[in-house]
């Protein structure tokens, strides 16, 4: 009898529960998915209130997943990463309104530029800050965000504090989905080699991850420069969509907003941050619209339910909604591959 | 012979504790050598100091006769000594299988751009490295425990794990800081066998520190026992433990003259 049972063929419902679809064809329905939202959108179909939520959400999971990389799977307690952003904006502002003409092939130049030059900020600061853990570290990092902030608001070029307006309109819901999906491909492969184990195994414990043989600083500072390239590629996205960046939008607030989305969502683990994301932000939209429908004056009240909520979360499960769990949908498939092998 | 492992002086003090003092070893290749002494003797802090995890005040360490000695621990680790801990340090959120694939990172030659890119190179390199992983675990007896976190793993099943992730490393030297600590009489035979298979089938040569004294006595040809910083006594168990001065170091000075007295 126990035989025959094992032997039965998997019934539909486990085969559905636990087939798992090959990344490149998620990440190809996800993108078909964006360019229909976004042409619904153009042809006036779907109201553009919607595509702004989404492109909001976008580039707040390619800053979480991002921050993820040094405050989750490293374990450190970086507090700089809208400098980065800002680093990231700058660079696309000036890009797209002083060297290229307005269209694809300067967005790209731009965002590649804002990529890179958050990048090599990110490399220095990491220079300066590895050499301190925990709280120093928060410090410093924390310091450097409003460094990076007050430099633009000195910098007349950059239009100081008024801001730096007339950046060409390129970014859309698309692009963003392209970006995010590219975002969230390199996370993940770096997350499942060597170089995600090595952060983890610090986290994890420094001392025995040294003493494995791991250049601990080296580590660090790649997974710092590696976050401060997609906040900066963020900010390039960023800078092209509002047209309109002010230093204020980079400061330590913007931080604490990608902190809140990203202990919400659950540290250590990539689907977690799009949870934490779309959460959030939905939860903010959808408190903003409700409580101004039973009062204007009540809308406000949002910024008093949404942080009670956090509070909630954090009492009540420390890790977050998804700590250092994926979703099988969003992991790599070599765990069942080892699971054949051994069997 | 030339010892693989050779330490001349090394003196170490923490403000006005000398606690490591002119502490000399030679280990052999394919050795077993042993380390005793009371808590707080220094013994530990020898093994922080090979590791690299405390810098040396003075003296030499040399591996295969190149001074490692003030070199960063990692430098130290991959040139061929691995260790384990007195207090278990595995890395508890990671599943047991990824906890060896750490220290199997040298092995892997792929860049940043296979990995950011996810090339060919990266995904094979990646099976590799899981089948290797995974040949540990077999030999070390944990395969059907491979995908639960290191920390859900029984205190004896992580002793085990540790030693495998050291070896992993690809060590000529392999330290065992108090292997059999919190173990009973049964356990304790089973490490001494399992520590006696390892040697044999790695070729390593393994230095000590152990309490416990089946283990010194089964294992080691060779004993140094270590009192405030200092060796007191050295040689094979046999004659090491019946020393005196050894005698006097573990039970104090007026239970030695029971001892005696009850001896004559």
């Amino acid at each position: 009898m126990k035989q025959h049972q094992t032997t039965k063929p998997m019934s539909l419902i486990t085969k559905l529960r636990t087939a798992t679809p090959s990344w490149s064809i998620l990440a190809i329905a996800f993108l078909a998915l964006s360019g229909v939202l976004e042409l619904l959108g153009d042809m006036d179909y779907l109201n553009q209130y919607y595509l702004h939520i989404l492109i909001i959400v976008g580039m707040n999971i390619i800053l979480v997943a991002s921050l993820n990389l040094v405050n989750g799977y490293l374990g450190e307690f970086a507090l700089g990463h809208a400098g980065f952003m800002a680093v990231g904006a700058y660079t696309a502002a000036v890009i797209a309104t002083k060297i290229g003409p307005p269209g694809l092939p300067t967005l790209i130049i731009a965002l590649i530029g804002s990529t890179l030059a958050a990048a090599l900020i990110g490399y220095l600061v990491g220079l300066i800050t590895f050499k301190t853990v925990g709280d120093y570290l928060a410090i410093i990092t924390l310091g450097f965000n409003m460094i990076i902030v007050n430099a633009i608001q000195n910098i007349d070029y950059l239009g100081g504090p008024r801001g730096f307006i007339g950046i060409p309109k390129a970014t859309n819901l698309f692009i963003v989905a392209i970006c995010v999906v590219l975002t969230y491909t390199v996370l993940r492969n770096l997350v499942y080699s060597d170089h995600g184990r090595r952060w983890i195994s610090i986290r994890e414990n420094a001392i025995a991850a040294e003493l494995m043989g791991i250049d601990i600083n080296r580590a660090k500072n790649m997974a710092f420069t590696i976050a401060a390239a997609f906040a900066g590629l963020a900010g390039g996205l960023w800078a092209q969509y509002q047209q309109f960046i002010t230093p204020k939008s980079f400061d330590y607030i913007k931080t604490t907003d990608l902190l809140v989305m990203l202990y919400l969502g659950g540290t250590g683990s990539l689907s977690g941050s799009i949870l934490g994301v779309v959460f959030y932000t939905v939860l903010m939209e959808v408190l903003r619209n409700v409580l101004s429908m039973i009062d204007p004056r009540l809308a406000e009240l949002r910024m008093l339910i949404s942080p009670l909520i956090l509070v909630v979360v954090m009492l009540t499960k420390q890790s977050g909604l998804m700590g250092n769990r994926e979703w099988r949908w969003f992991s790599p498939r070599k765990e069942e591959n080892t699971d054949e092998s051994c069997s | 012979m030339n010892p693989v492992l050779k330490i001349e002086k090394l003196t170490k003090s923490f403000g006005g504790l000398t606690a490591v003092n002119g502490f000399a070893l030679e280990l052999a290749e394919h050795e077993i050598h042993g380390i005793i002494g009371p808590n707080g003797a220094g013994k530990t802090t020898v093994f922080n100091l090979i590791t690299g995890v405390y810098r040396p005040d003075s003296g030499h360490i040399l591996l295969e006769e190149k001074e490692i000695a003030n070199l960063p621990p990692d430098v130290i680790s991959r040139s061929g000594i691995a260790r384990t801990f007195q207090n278990i340090r595995l890395f508890s959120q990671m599943s047991v299988l990824d906890n060896i694939k750490v220290a199997l990172h040298q092995r892997s030659n792929y860049r940043l751009w296979d990995v950011i890119l996810g090339l060919k190179r990266f995904r094979s390199q990646e099976k590799v490295i899981a089948k290797e992983s995974l040949e540990y675990l077999e030999y070390f007896g944990l395969t059907n425990r491979h995908n639960e976190v290191a920390g859900s793993l029984s205190y004896g099943e992580q002793r085990r794990l540790e030693i495998a992730r050291a070896l992993a490393t690809h060590p000529k030297v392999l330290l065992l800081d108090e292997p059999a600590a919190g173990m009973n009489p049964r356990e304790v035979e089973d490490l001494i066998s399992f520590i006696r298979k390892i040697h044999h089938d790695f070729g390593l040569a393994i230095l000590i520190i152990e309490h416990q004294m089946p283990v010194i006595m089964d294992l080691c040809t060779h004993v140094q026992v270590v009192d405030f910083g200092q060796t007191i006594a050295a040689g094979d168990p046999e004659t090491v433990t019946n020393d005196p001065l050894v005698i006097r170091a573990y039970l104090g000075e007026e239970e030695v003259e029971e001892h005696e007295a009850s001896g004559n």
